[in-house]
Order: C-alpha cells, then sequence, then structure tokens
C-alpha cells in the first residue's frame, strides 16, 4: 500500500479538481434582512452605468422584499449565453434588441408574454419601431431601455470652408456624393487632407445600408437577398469611391480611424466632413472635439428622394435569462423601471431618448443633447428599421464588411462581392433555418407553457 | 519490477496525481467531447444532435476555412524561422561577458511579460500608417532611398493593406521572443568551456566555434524552442484579434485558424462546427511537430546520449 501522506494528496487533488468542476457554485445565500437578492447583469460602463446604478439603489431602497446586486459586464452578450447554457444565469440581464433572435431560437430566455399580460405594460405605448424589436416569433423576449437611431452628423466649418451652406446637408446620396467631391481636398503629395465623406469611417452598419437605399437584405423568412437592387446600389455606391479618389488614397486616409473614443477620431479632428453616427455623439464630441466644433444632425441621405427620414432603430433591453432563479422578483423590478418616470430618468442620465410615445412636458427641456429631437423623430419616421431578425445577421455583417473593404481596395467588383455574399450567406442561412424549422414545433409548445 | 519499484512507481503517481487529475478532466475530456461534438449540430444551448461527418464535408468547401488554414501556414512560415533567428541572435549577444549585461538580459525579457491584449493595443499604434512610429522610422529610410535611386518607395499601410497586414503582426510577434532568449541563454551557458578552448587550440574563429561547437550543443534548446514557436504560431489568436478590434484585417489577411474557431463557436454559435475546425488544427499542429521530431531526430545532439 502506498504511504498515507501521497494518498492523501491524491484524494484531496482529485477531490478539489471535482468540486470546482463540477459543484453548483455558490448557492445564492440568504441576506440577514431576509430579501431575495436578484442578480441583474448590464454592459453599461462609465456614465451609463452610474445612471442606472441609482435607480437600482432607488429601486432596492422603495421595498423589503427583493433586493437587486447590479453588475457590470463586458461582452454580455456571449457571457450570457454561456452562462445560461452553464446552468448559472443571472436573473435578469441587459442586452441589445439585435441579439433576442439568436437567444430566442436557441432556448436562452423566458418569452415575457404572460408575465407582460399581468402587468399594467401595454405594447401600445411603446414606439412601434422599438417595440417590433422585442417581437420575436410572435412572443415578447425583452423590454426596452435605451434606444437610439442613427443619423448624419455633419461640421459646419468644413462646409463654410468648401463654400457649401452649413445649415442645408445633404438629402439624397446624389447629393452626398457632390458635396464629397466639393469637401474632399488632396495635399502635395496627393494624401487625401480632408474628406467628405467615406462608407467605412466608421463602417460599423456595413450591413444595413440597404435601409438607405430603400430595401433589405432578408425576405424575413427563408431568403437572403444581398444581390437585391438595393443592397447592389449600396455595392455600386461603394464601387464609386476608388474610382474617384483612388483605392491608394482612400486606404492611407483610412489610417486615421483609430480608437473611435480618442481626440485621434478623423471626425473630431475635422479631418472628415460626414460620418453616420448615434446620440452617443454629443458625449463624444464634448470630452473629445476641439472647443469650437460647430456640428449638426440630420436624417442620412437616401438614394430615393421619398425614403429621406429611414434610419436604423436599435435599443437596449431587459431579458430574463432561461434558468433565472426568480423570473417574477426580476420581472417586478422591469415592470417598476418601465414607469415613464423611470425611463424618462434612465434616458435623460444616459443621454438617449424615450421608448415610450408619450413623453413629459419638460423632457426636451431637460435634454442635455440639443439634437435629440432629430434621433427621436428618426425612430417616430414611417422609414425607421430595425436590424433583421435574421440568425445568421453576424456572420451577414462579417462578410458585408469585407465585401466593403474589398470594394474599396478594387480587389473585387460590386457584382463579384454581391455574388459571393448571396451564395455564402444563403447556404449559412438555409442550414440554421433547416435545424430551426426541426425544433420549431417543440418550442413553440415549450415556450406556450410558460 | 521489484518491489521497491513498484512502490517508488505508486508514490510517484500520487505525486503527480494533481497534474492527472487536472489533464484528465481539463484536457483529455475536453479534447474527447469536442471530437464528439465535431460530429453534432450543436449551437452550445440546445443539445447536440449527430449529423455524422456533414462538419466536415462542409469544411472542405468552406472558403473561409482554407483561407484561415493558408493564413497561419503562411504566418507560421514567417514568424518561426524569423523569431527563432533573432532570439538566437540575442542570445548570443547578450552572452558576451559585458558591462551591464544583467541590465540588457531584463530589457530584452521585459516585452514577454506585457499581456496580450496591450501588445495588440500597442502594435495597433505603432504600425499606424499614418501616425505609427514604424512609419515614422521608415519614412527618412524612404526619402534616402528614392533620393539615391530615384525610386517612389513610402512607408507601408500595415494595417490595411493585405499585403502586409501579416508582415506587421510577425513584427509585433518578434515582441514576445524575450521567453526564448531566455532559453537560449541557459543552453549557451551550458556548453562547456573545455570545448571553446579545444576548438581554439586547433584554430578555430568566432564563426567556427559557433556552427561547430555552440549549435550542436544547444541544438535540443533550439529543438525545443522551435517546436514551441510552432505551437504559439498556429494558435496566433489574442494579438490580430485586438488588433483589428475583433474582426478579420483587411481581406481577410488575419482570419487565423484560431479566429476562425472563436467566430464560430462563440459570435455564430455553431460550436460543433468550431468544434470540428479546432479538431483539424489540433491535428494539423500534431502532424508537424511529429514531423520536426522525425525531422531533426539525427540533427539534434544530446549528451547524454
Amino acid at each position: 500500500m502506498p504511504p498515507l501522506k501521497p494518498l492523501i494528496i491524491t484524494i484531496l487533488s482529485f477531490g478539489l479538481v471535482g468540486y470546482l468542476l463540477f459543484s453548483d457554485g455558490d448557492d445564492p445565500k440568504p441576506r440577514a434582512d431576509g430579501r431575495i437578492e436578484i442578480e441583474y447583469w448590464e454592459k453599461w460602463t462609465g456614465f451609463e452605468r452610474e445612471a442606472m446604478a441609482e435607480l437600482v439603489d432607488e429601486y432596492n431602497a422603495s421595498q423589503d422584499k427583493v433586493f437587486v446586486d447590479f453588475l457590470s459586464v463586458s461582452n454580455i452578450d456571449r457571457k450570457l449565453m454561456l452562462a445560461t447554457a452553464g446552468g448559472n444565469p443571472p436573473d435578469l440581464a441587459g442586452l441589445w434588441t439585435v441579439n433576442l433572435p439568436v437567444f430566442a431560437s436557441n432556448g436562452a430566455l423566458m418569452p415575457l408574454d404572460s408575465m407582460l399580460a399581468t402587468s399594467s405594460l401595454e405594447p401600445d405605448a411603446y414606439l412601434p419601431s422599438i417595440w417590433e424589436q422585442v417581437v420575436v416569433y410572435d412572443r415578447v423576449w425583452g423590454l426596452p431601455t435605451t434606444p437610439g437611431t442613427i443619423a448624419l452628423h455633419w461640421n459646419k466649418r468644413l462646409f463654410r470652408e468648401a463654400g457649401l451652406d452649413p445649415e442645408r446637408p445633404p438629402r439624397t446620396i446624389a447629393e452626398l456624393e457632390e458635396y464629397n467631391d466639393r469637401l474632399t481636398r488632396f495635399n502635395d503629395d496627393g494624401r487625401i487632407e480632408i474628406m467628405g465623406h467615406m462608407p467605412i469611417e466608421p463602417g460599423w452598419w456595413s450591413a444595413n445600408w440597404s435601409i438607405w437605399f430603400g430595401g433589405d437584405i432578408w425576405n424575413g423568412e427563408d431568403q437572403v437577398t444581398a444581390d437585391s437592387e438595393a443592397n447592389m446600389a449600396v455595392l455600386d455606391w461603394v464601387e464609386s469611391y476608388p474610382d474617384r479618389y483612388g483605392s491608394d488614397s482612400l486606404m492611407a486616409f483610412r489610417q486615421l480611424s483609430g480608437v473611435f473614443a480618442s481626440p485621434e477620431n478623423p471626425f473630431f479632428r475635422e479631418r472628415i466632413a460626414m460620418v453616420l453616427q448615434g446620440p452617443w455623439m454629443y458625449n463624444f464630441i464634448n470630452n473629445f472635439a476641439p472647443d469650437d466644433f460647430e456640428w449638426g444632425v440630420a436624417p442620412f441621405p437616401t438614394w430615393r428622394e421619398e425614403d429621406y427620414g429611414a434610419s436604423l432603430v436599435e435599443s437596449d433591453c431587459l431579458v430574463i435569462p432561461q434558468g433565472s432563479a426568480h423570473p417574477e422578483e426580476a420581472f417586478a423590478f422591469i415592470a417598476w423601471l418601465q414607469q415613464p418616470e423611470q425611463l424618462e430618468r434612465l434616458n435623460l442620465a444616459q443621454q438617449k431618448f424615450s421608448p415610450l410615445k408619450e413623453v413629459s412636458e419638460d423632457f426636451y427641456d431637460r435634454h442635455p443633447n440639443p439634437h435629440i429631437h432629430t434621433y427621436r423623430e428618426l425612430a417616430e419616421n414611417s422609414h425607421a428599421r430595425m436590424r433583421p431578425q435574421m440568425v445568421t445577421f453576424n456572420e451577414f455583417s462579417s462578410d458585408m464588411v469585407n465585401a466593403i473593404d474589398e470594394i474599396m481596395r478594387d480587389e473585387k467588383t460590386a457584382e463579384q462581392a454581391a455574388e459571393e455574399i448571396q451564395n455564402r450567406q444563403q447556404d449559412l442561412f438555409s442550414r440554421k433555418y433547416e435545424s430551426w424549422l426541426k425544433v420549431r414545433e417543440a418550442r413553440l409548445k415549450e415556450w406556450d407553457e410558460r | 519490477m521489484t518491489k521497491t519499484e513498484k512502490r517508488n512507481l505508486k508514490v510517484g503517481l500520487c505525486f503527480i496525481s494533481p497534474w492527472i487529475a487536472g489533464f484528465v478532466l481539463l484536457t483529455l475530456y475536453p479534447l474527447i467531447s469536442s471530437a464528439y461534438l465535431s460530429l453534432t449540430d450543436y449551437s452550445v444551448l440546445s443539445k447536440p444532435v449527430y449529423i455524422g461527418f456533414d462538419n466536415y464535408e462542409r469544411l472542405a468547401v468552406d472558403d473561409l476555412f482554407w483561407k484561415s488554414i493558408w493564413n497561419t501556414f503562411y504566418f507560421a512560415a514567417l514568424s518561426i524561422p524569423i523569431n527563432l533567428v533573432s532570439a538566437l541572435f540575442l542570445a548570443v549577444l547578450l552572452n558576451f561577458d559585458m558591462p551591464g549585461k544583467k541590465i540588457f538580459r531584463t530589457i530584452y525579457f521585459l516585452p514577454s511579460l506585457v499581456p496580450m491584449v496591450c501588445l495588440g493595443v500597442l502594435w495597433q499604434w505603432m504600425l499606424n500608417g499614418e501616425i505609427g512610429l514604424i512609419n515614422q522610422a521608415l519614412a527618412p529610410v524612404c526619402d534616402t532611398l528614392n533620393y539615391l535611386l530615384g525610386t517612389s518607395l513610402k512607408p507601408p499601410n500595415w494595417l490595411v493593406n493585405p499585403a502586409y497586414a501579416k508582415l506587421g503582426l510577425v513584427l509585433a510577434s518578434m515582441w514576445g521572443v524575450g521567453n526564448a532568449v531566455v532559453i537560449f541563454l541557459a543552453g549557451l551557458q551550458d556548453v562547456p568551456r573545455s570545448l571553446y578552448e579545444a576548438a581554439e587550440l586547433d584554430g578555430c574563429g568566432f564563426w567556427q566555434k559557433t556552427f561547430h561547437v555552440t549549435l550542436p550543443i544547444i541544438s535540443p534548446v533550439i529543438y525545443f524552442n522551435g517546436i514551441m514557436s510552432l505551437i504559439g504560431s498556429f494558435q496566433v489568436f489574442a494579438v490580430p484579434y485586438v488588433m483589428t478590434n475583433g474582426g478579420e484585417g483587411p481581406g481577410r489577411s488575419l482570419l487565423f485558424a484560431a479566429t476562425y474557431v472563436f467566430n464560430k463557436g462563440f459570435q455564430a454559435w455553431s460550436m460543433g462546427y468550431a468544434c470540428a475546425v479546432a479538431l483539424i488544427l489540433f491535428l494539423i499542429i500534431l502532424a508537424l511537430t511529429l514531423l520536426a521530431t522525425h525531422v531533426f531526430e539525427r540533427h539534434v545532439h544530446y549528451a547524454a546520449k
């Protein structure tokens, strides 16, 4: 028989590794005051986190049954999916509405319909362009908190220097490119000194350009439409850039895009005159742009005049992960937060607009961002569109980013790029769609029983 | 086996049991389960559904997979020799008896302590075509050459030009040579002085001593560093991921096999497919390691043999 000491070490080491691997983690200890503790993961940091933390504190102070433990978590979509798969999710989490189709189809979230039916919350109270984002497969998966739209942001000084009316932004893509030619300046060695507009600065919405071209990238059911008329118009528009400005010059200019939230940002440095951006710009311009920076916000130009006012609408939302230990208590907190007063406070502090149709009279007077009306009107516009609820949207987006990059570098034509994306994405989507059809009935039944 | 040997074996096994437990549960089990998952349609949350070799059939015709494998080989073929030679060169220099050598050794090792993510952010700036330090240093060189030779050379746009992106990454990866330098240094200090003295008596100069004494004696160390470098370069992920802000680089030139595993597994939630890519990557590394062992076996000199 081996000596005792090594044997004890062996047993202990297997025991320790086994415990770490297979234990359920910390059982929630009851709080000394007897309240139920619910864990809330949220993506926000900085002033956005502070805004929610203040509301959580107020909720905790307002009653004696539940205590919300608020935690800031980076890469929350990835971590929430893994925590849910591991059987140890938080009770409540803050996602983006764009995450909902993938999370819902994987069974990672609880449908909120039954709880919603017993509450005083009314879907009609929300702006339709925002409410439609939380509804996937005819069920409600989250409740919107802080929405945003994206718009044209332009530098008035550069407009003036180019002989353009600084108060009159372009309204159509043709006009945008006319302005672009007038605003773009080259220096002596042929490099672009100032650019009017460039579709890849910052290029965060490469997959969504078709919104401003009056089309979509998905038929809402089983077909990807990367080669639709609208998306082809997008790629043709991108293709006009290397033809007009030279791909080398564009790539050299692109090097300027360093860290977005820094004084190196070419928009703040007044090296690019027009960018597609959102309400967060107010905060960043205050922090990083020169003191005398003059800027305006307007709907982004559209390909067809009749679509003017189109925008992408997105929102943060609160969800209850599948496996949440205290779903009812979590929903009670969500319902409290959805009251107009709380939503307005949160959005004022985060410098966004309320997702509700009705807002208090002094909401806009108290709002720090002088352009908040414009963003809000874009969400109310009949051309407001959400990201397609396509489960392969991430892959589609990656392909579009790459295609636009290749066209800009003059390595592919618009037709070649569209054909490649269409073939690959249709194949990927069809596979996911087939997998979904196999489990669809079981999933719907499961959701209805909850 | 004698009674004492048996007893020693048991005691020995007991002492390494913490490692065995860790290996079995944290390496072997995931390896086997990922091999199984590669035969399934698995999205992390729902139950894996067995689909046979479907994932592998799709891999065979997946352009992005082949692109990621090509990029990985390309990067490995560039970075392994460059990193090995530069590490050996630095180790030889740092082995000279000179004042302040300990300070130099520390300085050359320091970059290895920088976390990968910081390294990625740092090199994103260093390689910036407009304001990066590398191009600031290259600009006068290009200007001089243009003046002398009448050429029109320009410093490259490292991170937006697919032709230069991997070269930029190789430059960045050279920051991590400190570990290899330390191992080379240990090997160099182990070369018996008597061999050098004998070689000197035979009239050998610096280069002859290097090629006929130093390199053969430290060949096991070169072999070890080579294998570690091979494994490391095939698993390259963190630095390009940070340098491209989670993207795939211009023209997908920085899409490596490990990046593809991550994208498929944790962005597209196609975990079964990601496991298939990971398993192929594992087999490639295993095959190359075995090949390297076989090829270099005759050239590696072990003093004990």
